[in-house]
């Protein structure tokens, strides 16, 4: 992946260009101010200089319109760039709605990628063109962070929880893929490629290769071998609660308490089921705590998702 | 400059006065006892978003905590800020032998509440209860409950060294007090004691419901 | 300044000779020392000795980041060179450079006192240092440490595999030193004014370690309790930061932070002060808008509390957060810009006599101004996203703590050097030290920024071909840098031994501290002296330690 020297990386997503403009504007403030300043001091250096030994300039002990003046002009210039910064980082937070779920898992010190489909990779990240993916990523021991530099954007990797980060490629190539956050030893070479290809040379690299089972299929699985089936079927009446319809709603806790099911709610519900018991069913769910992987995990609510979208 | 206790044996070259000398010293005590206060701030912060996220552990965590034992170090704790109060005030006054005696008072209430605390921290290692010595707990809270018995031990450990280093200090003030060291003039070392101890007594006021009443129906 | 009763003219009767340097010999008279000058020669050369210490571990880092393959050294040496480089930096230089330096030496000096309102307790905040310092170099030597200055739970609490518990502790317990150094100041500052000695008439040297105590005093507690629940997690498994146990590992992060953005402006704050100081002498005028610089020391003090956040706009905290932090850290970039603006219009119609103080207190703006503009790049939300944990912020805060504090700090090193020594350096060798260092930091620096954008990590021990290029100029300018920085210390120590004698005031400067002899007496003023007039009356005539008799 050897390439030439630039001053600047290159513009592969929507973000690219806007973070891009974001950093010139930045840039010629930063210029025009140190300039101005270094200028001014270098002038007054000069024509100030000491002359003789015995000058004694007057005092100036200030100017209450000039502190106000360069108190607020540069307030309303950083709440400008605050406003542009913060507007955009809400539109790198938020992924549409119909964007394509990845999901990744760290570990030192690789990056393991599954796609719902069923495909997946190791240090690499297979995406079609101008389709938003959304990624969801956690870790399986330290916190690690996925950063790709061509497409402006990055997010921690944390253990015990899921972070998402979304983009939308927009030129084909591939583009460097980098460990951001300190995870040891090998932190420097956990890296890899993200492969953007046109949709349909990702459509025939998504079937390529052995056809295994898809995320929701392995999901359904790993339901029926841990159990989870004799206490969650499908309609209710059995003792724990129906899985069908819950993702992405809200649920009445016993203490009282109303959460929203998300991704993260049921990864805590799986691993210490009693932190948080749903109003009306007993604390009585074991806990899988160590005994399932990062992946399986994410199968699982990938199949619990995919209860609720059936059901709609 | 004016310096009508330049002689008493107490005052530092660098000071002026007593005066100058003393209102230093409480100062100083003072923001020292500030830094103490964000310095169990930081693990009441982390108490606190522990108790949110884990409260059924916490309050399970909390129901094992022996309210009898730590209800007698509260009363304990508050009759030693009663006795070192007093001393402070008899030494204000020159009663050097009633300091001497206040000063014992309070030495043995603050052994009595480490006594306690002994006594309570051995019953935990009987319940294998003590992580990173021997915590054992079954049941699909056993991460949340450890976290619970390692913010108790941090936070009352933290709180119990400082009752140690109160009692280091009354062992190093009191040959002081024999010599009758402190009067009305010169008593700052005894009120900053008095300062030190309330503060250590107060950080136990905020523990003792947090710790062992937290979600106790009585 | 000030009008002082002094009996005899000191300087020149014979008794004049003995100042605090030769009253006492012996290496018990400095190491059992109460004498806050003492003390400061003290922190000055073991401070010097972790600078050298981190500055080797930062010289063998750019030595190895001169080729893209991880050639010179293992992985782990290198992650255990960077996080060593951090910590020796960090804790046992920066933080108690200028406090504890020149802060211990000028500052009862400068509010005409004997002492700080507690001796003992400031010997003993060097004794916390040197334990500190003596745990973490032996974490070092039996084996390192590789976790990131930082301490980032859960690698340090439950995979790192090297001396983390007792690197932990050293850190621990030298926060004590930075605790007493602050309750002594702020307590001094209160108490032991000299007599007419107002608050608005304080140096505003004063008014910034004011500002720097109370950081210290506020913020220090928290990361001592946040790193000793991150040693005793690693010595005992307590599970707080461990997330197989439900723990949080990111509430270490806003622990870690809440001190170690406050941190930041411990490092930096003392060194406006040498600023204001030093670019009040050299251009002989009162400081522009006096109260405006000192409050805005006050204010960065206060808001520097509530910015941890920004640190971790990309570790998933709500954007709400995120956006709170992002805003009150623009907010502070106002009363930096006001001191900024402040100090160049006190130039303004000044009669500047650029000397190796003053070079230095202008290569601190200019090094500082991109350090604090580049500042504002990492506060915008968006931009920093993609500039997290690359070269750019690397080379940003190096820009701030280098380019900023150690500038200041050395700015005040030479503008007090005659004052603790008693001797005068070299200036042209001074001269050709603040140019070196000027030119070699931004050529180490400056092509980090493009890395960064580029999108190089930071603790990379190998990295894409494509990166070389910057690497290798940024190791050659972190060459010139060195060579500076041996310049400069070679023209201190030479001054020591050959340097012409300094007289109490050798730069017409004003302030209490230039009304006494070079070096101090033992208890720094014969008299309490009492201030009649306002700080920085360069317009006045000067008063001469010689002329005191007549007034």
């Amino acid at each position: 992946m050897s390439k030439d020297f630039s001053l600047h990386p290159e513009l592969a997503s929507t973000f690219a260009l806007q973070i891009d403009l974001l950093y010139f504007l930045l840039v010629a403030i930063s210029v025009f101010f140190t300039v101005a300043i270094v200028a001014v001091i270098i002038f007054f250096v000069i024509k100030y200089r000491r002359k003789s030994d015995d000058e004694r300039p007057k005092p100036i002990h200030g100017s209450l319109p000039l502190e106000l003046a360069w108190s607020i002009i540069p307030f309303f210039i950083c709440m400008g760039v605050f406003t542009l910064g913060a507007d955009m980082f809400f539109r790198m937070y938020r992924a549409p709605a119909d964007a394509l779920n990845v999901y990744v898992v760290g570990k030192q010190w690789m990056w393991k990628v599954q796609h719902p489909e069923g495909k997946r990779e190791i240090n690499e990240l297979h995406v079609p063109i101008n389709t938003p993916i959304r990624l969801t990523m956690t870790s399986e021991d330290v916190i690690h962070a996925f950063s790709i530099p061509a497409f402006r954007t990055k997010r921690d990797v944390v253990p015990g929880r899921y972070n998402t980060m979304w983009f939308e490629a927009t030129k084909v190539g591939e583009y460097d893929l980098f460990c951001a956050e300190y995870c040891g030893t090998q932190h420097s070479t956990m890296i890899g490629r993200v492969v953007v290809m046109e949709e349909q040379d990702y459509q025939n690299w998504l079937g390529g290769g052995a056809a295994g089972e898809s995320m929701v299929e392995a999901g359904m699985r790993h339901f029926e071998q841990l159990g989870c089936a004799t206490c969650h079927k499908s309609q209710s009446g059995g003792r724990g609660p129906t899985l069908t319809g819950v993702y992405g709603e809200p649920v009445q806790l016993a203490s009282g308490e109303v959460v929203v099911a998300d991704e993260a709610y049921i990864r805590e519900s799986i691993l210490r089921p009693t932190s948080s018991i749903v109003n009306g069913y007993q604390p009585i769910m074991p806990t899988f705590q160590g005994q399932i992987s990062e992946e399986t995990l994410l199968q699982l609510i990938t199949y619990i998702k995919s209860l609720s979208e059936a059901a709609k | 400059m004016s310096k009508t206790a330049s002689h008493h044996p107490a005052l530092q070259h660098y000071f002026d006065d007593l005066k100058q000398q003393h209102g230093a010293a409480t100062m100083g005590m003072w923001a020292f006892l500030a830094q103490e206060i964000m310095f169990f701030g930081g693990l009441f912060a982390g108490y606190t978003v522990y108790r949110y996220k884990y409260f059924n552990a916490f309050v399970e965590g909390s129901n094992l905590l022996p309210i009898a034992w730590g209800g007698l170090n509260t009363v304990i704790l508050i009759a030693s800020s009663f006795t070192v109060a007093m001393a402070v005030r008899c030494a204000q006054q020159g009663l050097h032998r009633s300091v001497f005696n206040w000063f014992m008072a309070t030495m043995v209430l603050g052994l009595g509440f480490l006594g306690v605390k002994a006594i309570e921290y051995s019953h935990k290692y009987h319940d294998h209860l003590i992580p990173g010595l021997n915590f054992q707990w079954d049941g699909p809270m056993a991460g949340p409950m450890k976290i619970f018995f390692s913010f108790y031990f941090v936070m009352t450990g933290m709180h119990a060294l400082h009752m140690i280093i109160g009692v280091g200090l009354m062992l190093w003030l009191i040959p002081k007090i024999r010599a009758e060291k402190f009067g009305p003039q010169y008593y700052s070392p005894i009120e900053n004691f008095g300062l030190y101890w309330h503060f250590v007594d107060i950080v136990w006021i905020f523990l003792f419901p947090l710790l062992y009443l937290i979600g106790r129906h009585l | 300044m000030t009008t002082t009763e002094t009996p005899a003219s000191p300087a020149s009767a014979g008794h004049g000779e003995v100042n605090y340097l030769n009253h006492e010999y012996g290496i018990k008279s400095w190491l059992l020392t109460l004498d806050h000058k003492r003390i400061g020669i003290l922190y000055l050369i073991t401070t010097t000795m972790f600078f050298a210490l981190g500055g080797l571990f930062a010289g063998l880092i750019r030595l190895e980041l001169m080729t893209p393959e991880g050639d010179l050294f293992q992985a782990d040496t290198y992650n255990k060179l960077f996080t060593m480089h951090g910590v020796a930096m960090i804790f046992f230089f920066l933080i108690p450079s200028v406090p504890a330096v020149l802060g211990n030496f000028v500052l009862p000096l400068m509010i005409g006192a004997k002492d700080v309102a507690f001796p003992r307790l400031n010997l003993l905040s060097w004794y916390c240092y040197i334990t500190g310092g003596t745990l973490a170099s032996f974490a070092i030597v039996a084996g390192g440490v590789d976790t990131g200055w930082t301490f980032y739970t859960p690698y340090s609490s439950t995979y790192s595999t090297g001396f983390v518990s007792v690197a932990l502790m050293g850190v621990f317990i030298n926060g004590f030193s930075s605790i007493l150094t602050g309750v002594n100041f702020l307590t001094t500052v209160h108490k032991m004014r000299a007599p007419g000695m107002t608050w608005f008439r304080l140096p505003l040297f004063i008014w910034a370690h004011y500002a720097t105590s109370l950081m210290m005093i506020l913020g220090t507690p928290v990361v001592a309790i946040t790193l000793l629940l991150v040693a005793l997690e690693n010595m005992f498994g307590l599970g707080i930061f461990n997330p197989e146990l439900g723990g949080d590992p990111i509430l270490m992060q806003h622990l870690f932070w809440f001190y170690s953005h406050p941190a930041v402006y411990i490092m930096i704050v003392p060194g406006f002060g040498v600023i204001s100081e030093v670019i009040a002498c050299f251009s002989r005028k009162a400081i522009f808008g006096y109260s405006f610089v000192a409050f805005s020391s006050l204010a960065i003090a206060l808001l520097g509390f509530l910015v941890w956040g920004h640190h971790m706009f990309t570790t998933g905290q709500s954007i709400y957060a995120g956006m709170v932090f992002s805003f009150i850290t623009f907010f502070i970039a106002v009363p930096t810009a006001v001191k900024i603006f402040n100090w160049t219009a006190t130039m303004y119609r000044g009669s500047i006599d650029l000397k190796s103080p003053l070079m230095y207190a202008l290569g601190f703006i200019g090094l500082f101004l991109i350090g604090g503009l580049t500042g504002t790049f990492l506060s915008t939300l968006a931009m920093d996203i993609h500039l997290h944990d690359t070269y750019f912020v690397v080379s940003h805060f190096h820009y701030v703590m280098v380019g900023g504090m150690v500038m200041a700090y050395l700015s005040g090193l030479h503008f007090w050097w005659p004052k603790m020594m008693g001797r005068m350096y070299n200036e042209a060798w001074a001269m050709t030290g603040a140019v070196l260092i000027f030119l070699g930091f931004n050529l180490t620096f400056f092509p980090q920024f493009v890395l960064g954008y580029l999108g190089m990590p930071r603790r990379y021990h190998v990295y894409p071909e494509e990166f070389q290029i910057l690497h290798v100029a940024s190791t050659g300018g972190a060459t010139v840098l060195g060579l500076g920085y041996m310049v400069l210390f070679v023209c201190l120590v030479w001054s020591l031994f050959k340097g012409a004698k300094a007289g109490p005031n050798p730069w017409t400067a004003k302030g209490l501290e230039w009304e006494i002899e070079s070096p101090p007496t033992p208890h720094n003023f014969h008299e309490t002296p009492i201030v009649t007039s306002e700080p920085y009356a360069y317009e006045e005539e000067d008063v001469l330690l010689a002329d005191k008799g007549s007034h």
